[in-house]
């Protein structure tokens, strides 16, 4: 014969405990709305006063300024002194790049026996990268960084998210400097292999 | 066409005008009160573009209303496979006409005298005065409440022939939180009749335009405080809105008792919402912030402690009582929204409880305290 046991209600040890204040719910309910209110008459007057009374920013017409320095954002590529690529089009970012989106066409430069190889086409797909970080991690020349700030593609044609090499290279020029090239201390002479 | 047919047509057209405005208005004013309150912006990109323009209208969003009532009037009607298809089609109406019929009883201003606004027509209306009122009726309260109860069988109608459980239990739980709380709601109110011994609203109102021991506005918030606050609550009860809204209880329900329901008649349902925060606001208004009176004003304009006066003409006088009360209305629908936009849903039970542990009793005490009072000053 089994019997059941009658139902007792599980104690928590973290029940709240509530007098008569709190059980009479209205000076609670007072309590809130008057935090809900406050928040909302300090916000209404900023707003009335012209000032902003939000946190949310409006995102593509604003660009929020809190982004951390290490952030990863859209790509630049970066330039040599003269204005031109300082990617030498190695193909290793577009290898090791997890969701295939960088294209590179490589072409030769007779003008420039340093560097004979250069992109004639350097594309990225922005509507597949992953923002990843990893051609940063590849690229041999430092020619391709990252930046802070995301790219500012919101568009209503998905053509815009494919950017080409002017882009990449013009988007923001006063952070894209090149490193001296080669890097002071490398270790490599010219005319190396 | 007699004159008090004119001036009868002339409120319903202003009525309906002012129902629906409010209606549409509180969509946004609901959006963006919820966002300020809670840090954001709200709806702000739908936008007007003056044809041949690259002029876009924002208007801070204003227009986000007007793209949902397109949506839903261009949606498919679904139709559920119901045993019931009367009751299906009656229900959305039966829910919406009620609420916007209440507003018929409520006075939103003053006399108003046509013959001095408009001196071509005074022969016409023969010196004759007309209460800002569209139904000016004795038992202009009891109207109020039978409508409510209408209201009862739009969803009770709706959730029962929708074929769908989910509608059921939302028409059940509508059926007994409407009855609950209708019958906290009347009992609130019986202290009021007590003090000004009548149920006729324009009457309430105009017992409510003088002041009491000098300075406060003879208001019934004054005379009944309690009862303002139990009315309030139990007014969002029957509005079926957050924290009182398990018979639509979306992560429970789905949406309850219009669960089956699309496009308009889904939005009709919406609209009646929104439409009846007004309606309480109005109610509430009438009954406990003194309907259209301003402290000193009289139907002569200002009149001050002390003697000093301010005359005012006739149309001044009218336009500042129905702007009072439109602004006093607007007030509370934005104290709605805050309640509605702070608080937790109740449980089932407590919100049962909530109305007959709680609010009953203190409604009953309330009245045998007024009655007493009224008993012992008479």
């Amino acid at each position: 014969m089994s019997s059941r046991k009658p139902y007792v209600r599980k104690r928590y040890w973290n029940e709240p405990e509530m007098g008569w204040y709190e059980r009479s719910y209205f000076f609670e309910i007072w309590r809130g709305i008057r935090i809900t209110g406050g928040v909302f008459l300090a916000n209404m007057w900023k707003w009335m006063t012209g000032r902003k009374g939000a946190l949310t920013a409006y995102y593509p017409e604003e660009i929020r300024a809190d982004y951390a320095a290490h952030n990863r954002g859209k790509h630049i590529l970066t330039q040599r002194p003269d204005g031109r690529p300082q990617c030498v089009a190695c193909n290793m970012c577009a290898t090791v790049c997890p969701a295939q989106v960088i294209e590179i066409d490589a072409a030769f430069d007779p003008d420039d026996p340093e560097h004979p190889k250069y992109p004639s086409r350097f594309e990225i797909d922005y509507s597949r990268c992953v923002f990843c970080g990893l051609c940063v991690e590849a690229c041999p020349e430092d020619a391709i960084r990252m930046v802070k700030e995301t790219p500012d593609l919101p568009g209503f044609d998905r053509g815009r998210m494919w950017l080409k090499q002017d882009e990449l290279l013009n988007w923001q020029p006063k952070q894209d400097v090149a490193k001296p090239y080669p890097a002071a201390g490398a270790g490599r002479t010219r005319g190396a292999p | 066409m007699s004159p008090d047919f004119a001036i009868t047509l002339v409120y319903i057209g202003y009525a309906l005008a002012v129902l629906l405005t409010f209606g549409a208005i509180l969509t946004w004013v609901e959006r963006k009160q919820a966002a300020i309150m809670s840090d954001r912006i709200g709806a702000n990109r739908a936008y007007l573009r003056i044809p041949f323009t690259q002029v876009k209208l924002v208007w801070l969003g204003l227009f986000h209303g007007m793209a949902d009532g397109l949506k839903l009037l261009l949606k498919e009607d679904f139709k559920p496979v119901t045993y019931d298809k009367l009751g299906y089609a009656l229900g959305p109406w039966l829910a919406f006409t009620p609420v916007v019929l209440v507003f018929a009883v409520i006075p939103f201003g003053g006399t108003l005298d046509p013959g001095a606004l408009f001196p071509s027509l005074a022969d016409w209306f023969d010196g004759r005065t007309y209460p800002m009122q569209i139904a000016p009726l004795d038992a202009g309260l009891l109207v109020v409440f039978a409508f409510g109860g209408i209201a009862i069988i739009g969803a009770m109608l709706a959730g029962w022939s929708s074929s769908n459980k989910f509608s059921m239990l939302g028409a059940l739980r509508a059926g007994s939180q409407l009855i609950s709380y209708e019958l906290v709601m009347g009992l609130t109110v019986l202290g009021l009749i007590l003090i000004y011994g009548t149920v006729d609203l324009d009457a309430m109102v105009r017992h409510q335009s003088g002041t009491v021991l000098g300075f406060l506005p003879a208001w019934g918030i004054v005379y009944q405080p309690l009862a303002a606050i139990l009315f309030l609550t139990a007014g969002i009860a029957e509005n079926k809105r957050i924290p009182f809204d398990l018979p639509e209880a979306e992560s429970e329900l789905i949406s309850g008792y219009f669960t089956e329901y699309s496009a308009m008649k889904q939005g009709m349902f919406m609209l009646s919402e929104f439409i009846e925060i007004a309606i309480i606001a109005a109610l509430f208004t009438t009954l406990f912030l003194g309907g259209y009176n301003l402290p000193w004003l009289t139907d002569a304009g200002f009149v001050f402690p002390g003697g000093a006066t301010f005359e005012l003409g006739h149309g001044a006088v009218v336009a500042i009582q129905v702007v009072t009360f439109l602004a006093k209305v607007f007030l509370l629908c934005s104290f709605q929204i805050l309640i509605r936009w702070t608080l937790p849903r109740f449980r089932w039970d407590q919100l049962l409880g909530f109305a007959w542990k709680f609010l009953l009793p203190l409604s009953i005490a309330n009245l045998v305290v007024t009655a007493v009072a009224v008993w012992a000053l008479t």
